[in-house]
């Protein structure tokens, strides 16, 4: 659905974007992942046809954003990290105007207002002025505004920046709901928002692409190793947990064991394996036999900023290396 | 075509939702109002004092009413275009609206057709305000109405020239204030520029009044519709919008 290949954009002297490719395929939501200044917004832009390349192509649903900017543009729904909207309109007049300026006929109009304002929930404010509404709606308006001409391809710049914690777990929610009929890119330099709502993801770090992988790969891949939260108690309620932590190192296939939290008699544990080792089931049986008592045991997901810290650092280290 | 109508429509709710189409007609209603009654009192107490003395003259109202207030409209225009034009692209690029007017399936040319004509439209009706007063000579006697229909043909071909210059200006900037001062200051010194004519003949002091814009329209104003003023008038348009849609352009390649 999105294709981009050997894109690179420079401002004057400096290169925001630089040889990046990857594809999208149709129906993914993708998280578009970087800290500030990668390149993220820059990239989308492209996409969008709001800017042009420098060099490379980008395709988006089959058209080149450089050669056929109309079609793709009529494909897609963007939501810039500023939702673009007009304080003075009523929030029906303002979709009414995006969904002609999008092409959409008279008579399919009200029925796409009226889907937009449902899904987004922007039902209640149809008549409010867009000056008068809170951040919240703001940013919903601005999404009804980028799905009004139901486009194959939306391009979401920071969709919960600026939000209360609520707001962004029913932004996640809504825009998980429209993954299916649509492909999704989003950007975001908050890791759990990647996290809770793509199925792949693409780490850029200033303008360069580190990695392109689905969220379980990436977490996998860059252990390859299992991991497992265990916590354990003493039967008579007292346990010495370097006493604990030592016997679990013992267990054939155990590469690391970290002492998570300690409380009385309860020790929390982080075991990895050595490469390629399955140890669940021995751990278990190694409690067991200890004769404590097994209250957690379940595989430990590293979150994403553990994971991103490192990628970024190791194409860092792998940079300097070369310059060397 | 559409799209330009589609533009059109929004920039002009816009101007009548926001205070700006309301202040530009009541200013111009006052302004105007107090010009026509002066104009038109000069004019009657001159008709009576030629009378006084016998001399019973034809008096013409076109040329002591219509025309000075016609000359007069035109200097109101230019201090109120500027007004107009300075939210045309500046708004759009300091509240990020810019983006979704270049990421929708829509030619630059009729984002900035659409514009200029909503900004033309709002001044159009402030031509329609000062038009009711000239009305009011009509049921007190009978002016000549053609040279009335020539003059406002000028005004609004002088009203478009300004304008597109205005939206050039406010594609350069992101602040209103400043869009609106570059402008004025661009639209006095348009105006102003013939007045070397006055004391020159030389080569370039003719280009300088050509291009002043109240040279244009002075023709116009005596009811003479000469061509040559009409080019000037689509000219200055023309190369107003390119530059408009050249810079609109620019802004991607520079962002």
């Amino acid at each position: 659905m999105i294709k981009v290949e050997g894109l690179s954009k420079r401002y004057g002297r400096t290169l925001a974007v630089d040889n990046i490719s990857f594809e999208v395929q149709k129906g993914q939501i993708v998280g578009f992942l970087g800290p500030n200044g990668a390149g993220k917004t820059t990239t989308m832009r492209i996409l969008t046809c709001f800017l042009p390349p420098t060099s490379g192509t980008a395709t988006v649903a089959g058209y080149d954003v450089q050669a056929q900017p109309l079609e793709v543009k009529k494909r897609v729904g963007y939501l810039p990290e500023n939702p673009p909207l007009y304080p003075e309109l009523e929030v029906e007049d303002y979709l009414a105007f995006v969904g002609k300026l999008k092409g959409l006929r008279k008579s399919e109009l009200k029925a796409r207002i009226d889907q937009a304002c449902q899904r987004c929930a922007i039902g209640d404010v149809r008549k409010t002025l867009i000056g008068k509404l809170s951040k919240g709606y703001r940013q919903r308006v601005g999404l009804a505004q980028a799905i009004i001409h139901n486009p194959e391809v939306l391009v979401l710049d920071e969709p919960t920046s600026g939000l209360d914690p609520k707001q962004i777990i029913e932004t996640r929610t809504l825009i998980r709901n429209l993954a299916g009929d649509h492909t999704i890119i989003l950007s975001t330099h908050i890791l759990p928002a990647v996290e809770q709502t793509c199925e792949q993801v693409i780490v850029i770090d200033r303008g360069k692409l580190v990695t392109i992988d689905s969220l379980e790969n990436l977490t996998r891949r860059l252990r390859g190793v299992e991991a497992v939260a265990i916590q354990v108690e003493g039967r008579d309620g007292a346990l010495d947990p370097a006493q604990a932590q030592r016997r679990l190192e013992q267990i054939p296939g155990v590469s690391r064991v970290v002492l998570k939290e300690s409380d009385g008699g309860r020790s929390g544990f982080e075991v990895e394996s050595l490469p390629g080792r399955t140890i669940r089931v021995d751990l278990a049986r190694a409690v067991v036999e200890a004769g404590w008592v097994l209250d957690e045991l379940r595989p430990a997901a590293r979150n994403l900023e553990e994971v991103f810290l490192e990628l970024t650092k190791a194409e860092q280290d792998t940079r300097s290396g070369g310059d060397k | 075509m559409r799209n330009i109508w589609v533009i059109w429509r929004k920039e002009l709710k816009i101007y009548f939702v926001s205070p700006i189409a309301y202040h530009l007609l009541a200013f111009t209603a006052v302004v105007f109002g107090f010009f026509f009654t002066v104009a038109t009192a000069i004019f009657v107490s001159r008709g009576m004092q030629a009378m006084r003395m016998g001399q019973g003259m034809p008096m013409d109202v076109n040329e002591w009413v219509i025309r000075p207030l016609l000359m007069n409209i035109s200097v109101i225009g230019l201090f109120v275009t500027p007004m107009i034009s300075m939210r045309l692209f500046s708004e759009e690029k300091f509240s990020g609206t810019i983006e979704l007017l270049m990421t929708s399936p829509v030619r630059d040319l009729e984002v900035i057709l659409g514009k200029w004509l909503g900004a033309l439209t709002l001044y159009a009706s402030l031509l329609a305000v000062s038009a009711l007063n000239l009305g009011l000579l009509f049921f007190y006697g009978r002016p000549a109405w053609q040279p009335i229909l020539v003059g406002y043909l000028g005004l609004l071909l002088q009203g478009g020239c300004l304008l597109a210059i205005g939206a050039f200006i406010s594609t350069t900037t992101r602040n209103q204030i400043v869009a609106a001062l570059i402008t004025f200051d661009l639209c006095l010194l348009l105006w102003v520029l013939d007045w070397v004519s006055s004391y020159e003949a030389a080569g370039w002091a003719r280009v300088m009044a050509y291009i002043s814009v109240l040279t244009h329209f002075e023709p116009f104003s005596k009811g003479v519709l000469d061509s040559k003023d009409v080019i000037f008038y689509l000219s200055m348009i023309f190369l107003g919008l390119f530059l408009t849609s050249r810079s609109l352009e620019s802004l991607r390649w520079r962002a």
